[in-house]
């Protein structure tokens, strides 16, 4: 069974219905790239697989063992948690909270697990350091921690490099690759660059108003869609040099 | 200076300073726990929409002859607490004008029906009273400060148990909702937690200066200090300190309280700041 299923989703953004029938499947281990324009849909999808918000018509189906509450999930970063006074262990701590119920104080075991979460994202040497003092890349790395301690088998990621440099965002897709290679986490992440989205991934959905692909990877990029795609951002990016 | 420090315990047998000491401290406590949290989330300004709504409602039980005001302003208080952190979210008027509109309505209103309907010889002196709390030391009956002391026990004790949670909410409220924890129940306590301080921190400071010590002690700590712990623990520590400065020297000199004990939290702000600055 499928770790996690679609069927026939459409999504509605103030009123609207922006996506109509998307169908997809994510099977544990995938690495599933989330591509399109602005506007798409693809935020509001990823919060739909995340439960903040319900779809306005079709299913999302768990399967696995895997919850909605298993699932850790890196959303794009507000402009207000970059002055937020608070230590990273603070921060990683808090991905336990949806586990605790009323328990109104964090296990030995959880604290431990954090640990582990924060010495495989490269941060326990900033674990007492202040949030917004970090460079982009190290906040981004604290909250991948924070969304590990969430969940285990599955990641969520919205745009996890907007915003960082070249260097930086090099680095941080060889450890989201390390994490769902090594640590057989299944990574979704909605992403800008489709080189890197390409290079990467394991599964490519394309979405506009309906679902333009859903695929592997290979397949994706002899398809007309990708095609299209790949040599239009090409142009742009010759343009922009 | 020595003069009046050795009259300390004299001030101390007196019921009306001991009652507004104790009370000073709880709600003082209170305020700044609070205050961390709104700062925090952007909301300084709903605390103050919502001392104008309390004065409001003070205005009505006044008119309406009640001798405890308690019985509507604190009702009024925590449904427009309510009201107003949902407003935020859905309405077509943005939150920020919406603060400012019923902050005004509430003070404009309030002050309409004390003029119309006041039996009192003293209205400007009511009105001042209100707005800034009392002209020398605060006069709390037995009664206020039990209730003032129940309900700053409650509101601390639900800020302790639940400090992992206001955690979360406040420094992410997708992440936390995405992981199941509950952030609209949350956010409504809250609201209602806001209301119940800024209720009580009327009695000290008066309706217009309680955003006062909300906002002041969060925004002291987090000149200095780094952690959410800190930074909590830090605020809470400053805020009693200036109470307890600002009643004494409430006391010695005669000057308002409400306002003194503002003066003292803008002057440990300076200190802060500079501190703060030089550690740079």
């Amino acid at each position: 069974m499928a770790l996690l299923e679609c069927k026939n989703i459409s999504l509605a953004y103030e009123g609207k219905t922006i996506v109509s029938e998307l169908n997809f499947k994510v099977e544990k281990g995938d690495y599933l790239c989330i591509v399109g324009e602005n506007g798409s849909g693809k935020t509001t999808l990823m919060k739909t697989l995340v439960g903040l918000k319900t779809p306005s018509d079709g299913k999302i189906i768990f399967g696995d063992g895997l919850s909605q509450k298993n699932i850790g999930y890196l959303p794009q970063q507000s402009g207000f948690q970059k002055d937020f006074p608070a230590t990273v262990r603070e921060i990683v701590m808090s991905g336990f909270l949806g586990k605790c119920g009323l328990r109104p104080y964090y296990t030995k075991e959880e604290k431990k697990k954090a640990s582990e979460n924060m010495e495989k994202l490269s941060v326990t040497d900033l674990a007492g350091a202040c949030y917004r003092e970090l460079s982009g890349g190290q906040q981004q790395r604290v909250l991948l921690a924070r969304a590990l301690c969430a969940a285990g088998d599955m990641l969520l990621l919205d745009e996890p490099v907007a915003g960082l440099d070249p260097k930086v965002s090099v680095e941080m897709y060889s450890l989201i690759e390390k994490l769902n290679k090594e640590e057989k986490i299944t990574v979704i992440m909605i992403s800008h660059d489709i080189y890197s989205a390409i290079k990467y991934s394991s599964h490519i959905l394309h979405i506009g108003h309906t679902p333009l692909f859903f695929g592997k990877t290979e397949d994706y990029t002899a398809s007309d869609v990708g095609r299209v795609f790949v040599d239009f951002s090409k142009k742009e990016e010759d343009t922009n040099e | 200076m020595s003069e009046f420090l050795s009259k300390i315990p004299i001030y101390l047998e007196m019921d009306f300073v001991r009652y507004s000491l104790v009370a000073g401290v709880l709600i003082a406590l209170c305020s700044a726990l609070l205050g961390v949290t709104l700062v925090l989330k952007r909301y300084s300004m709903i605390g103050d929409g919502l001392s104008h709504v309390a004065f409001g409602a003070m205005t009505v039980a006044a008119v309406c002859g009640l001798t405890n005001e308690m019985i509507i302003v604190l009702p009024v208080t925590v449904i427009s607490a309510v009201l107003l952190l949902r407003l935020g979210k859905t309405s077509k008027v943005k939150a920020d004008s919406a603060i400012a509109m019923i902050s005004v309505a509430a003070l404009a209103l309030g002050y309409l029906l004390t003029n119309i309907f006041s039996s009192s010889a003293n209205i400007s002196g009511d009105v001042c009273g209100a707005l800034f709390g009392s002209v020398k030391i605060i006069s709390l009956s037995k009664l206020d400060v039990w209730l003032c002391t129940v309900l700053s026990v409650i509101v601390i004790g639900v800020f302790v148990i639940f400090y992992n949670k206001i955690f979360a909410v406040t420094f992410d409220e997708d992440f936390s909702s995405a992981t199941g924890v509950r952030v609209k129940l949350y956010n409504t306590f809250i609201a209602v937690i806001s209301a119940v301080v800024i209720v009580l921190a009327m009695n000290l400071v008066g309706a217009l200066l309680v955003s006062a010590l909300i906002v002041f002690p969060a925004v002291s700590a987090m000149r200095i200090f780094k952690s959410f712990r800190s930074v909590t623990l830090c605020a809470a520590v400053i805020s009693v300190v200036c109470v307890l400065v600002g009643l004494f020297i409430t006391i010695a000199a005669g000057t308002p309280a409400g306002a003194t004990v503002v003066a003292v939290n803008i002057a440990i702000y300076a200190v802060f700041s500079f501190v703060g600055l030089v550690r740079k």
